[in-house]
């Protein structure tokens, strides 16, 4: 098959083979292309939609977005098990194998520097959803008497609601700090709305974290324990994801 | 398959994984590389924009300064307006070039 190639991420040399029933972008399942000590994790994908022009038609579509954007994962995924991947942003398309080794042989020095940093390690994301729907589905039972009742009730309401944010930013601050202390790196991220995550609650942490594997599980104990430990409050773990939000920074 | 060291069961990941989360790292994080394919960067980050308006609030990205759907025309009727009147504008001053170019025939045109 000729076409472009989508690189998902370059990575050292690994032994494992890469799960046969894994699919890639396009339904293209992922090779590996080694140069000198490197390895891009590769699919071939065709010009009609990898091309400059349908690409940034396709970036705009939020259905052909998510199913390119989970495929990507999914290979990343894949590749964390056997692996440390550096992870590309999507859409990362050369021409042919020789653009690829091209780009690999520029830029060897920083990925064998960045994977250095961050071998054995994964990503952890913790957010934290302040849930204060309950109580205000519960109020409208007891009626106001009177104009008064009604802005006593309203001032008691919005009083709650400060209370609510106030207790969740400390809890969130408090939370990332003991997590952060654990973790070698971390990263706070734009909280999430609903509209996306379908997450009920506000989101009012959204957190990274650099764990090494050897540490992981505990590091699962230690967001575990603080689940429950505040009313209100409902903490999400994911992961392991490939250290994303770690592999940016190649100075 | 073995894991180069012990792991816990992933959380959340897989088909059930949170679309937002999946796409703030895609799009997001991971090492920027130009490839031969040119998606102009700029186009991406504007995406990424428009997500992070979904994933965001509102009021989130106005307090980021991040205020262009108020002159997105696709999203505002105040930017929709001017708009039509910029483009009003360019028309008639269009017009107005191309008659003097040829001042015969509109001179003809307007002769009874």
């Amino acid at each position: 098959m000729t076409g472009l190639r989508y690189v998902y991420a370059v990575c050292r040399p690994f032994g494992t083979p890469l799960q046969s029933q894994l699919t890639g972008v396009a339904g293209d399942p992922p090779r590996a292309l080694t140069h000198h000590g490197l390895v891009a994790v590769v699919s071939h994908v065709p010009e009609r939609d990898f091309a400059e022009e349908p690409l940034r038609r396709h970036l705009e579509d939020l259905d052909w977005l998510t199913e390119t954007a989970r495929a990507h994962q999914g290979v990343i995924d894949a590749l964390t098990t056997v692996t440390t991947p550096l992870p590309l942003r999507l859409g990362t398309v050369f021409h042919d194998d020789s653009g690829v080794r091209t780009m690999m042989e520029a830029r060897e020095e920083d990925f064998l520097r960045t994977l250095d940093r961050l071998e054995g390690r994964v990503e952890w994301g913790v957010k934290v959803y302040a849930e204060s729907e309950p109580q205000e589905s519960a109020r409208p039972a007891q009626k106001a008497a009177s104009g008064r009742d009604y802005l006593r009730q309203r001032r008691l309401q919005t009083r709650s609601h400060e209370e609510t944010w106030q207790k969740a930013e400390a809890f969130s601050t408090r939370l990332h700090e003991e997590l952060s202390a654990f973790a070698e790196d971390a990263r706070l991220h734009p909280p999430q709305n609903p509209a996306l995550s379908k997450a009920t609650g506000r989101n009012v942490l959204n957190a990274a974290y650099l764990v090494p594997r050897a540490h992981s599980e505990e590091f699962v104990e230690l967001v575990d324990r603080t689940k429950g430990e505040m009313p209100g409050m409902r903490i999400e773990l994911t992961g392991p994801w490939a250290a994303y939000s770690f592999a940016g920074e190649t100075t | 398959m073995t894991t180069p060291s012990r792991m816990p069961e992933p959380y959340g990941q897989g088909s059930s994984a949170n679309l937002a989360d999946i796409l703030e790292r895609v799009l997001d994080k991971g090492i920027v590389i130009a490839g031969d394919i040119r998606i102009n960067l700029l186009d991406i980050e504007l995406l990424t924009i428009k997500l992070r308006l979904i994933v965001a609030s509102v009021d989130k990205a106005k307090e980021m300064g991040i205020d262009w759907w108020e002159t997105d025309p696709a999203l505002s009727s105040r930017a929709r307006r001017d708009e039509l009147t910029r483009e009003n504008a360019e028309l008639r001053e269009r017009l107005a070039r191309l008659e003097e170019l040829e001042p015969g025939r509109a001179e003809k045109k307007e002769a009874p």
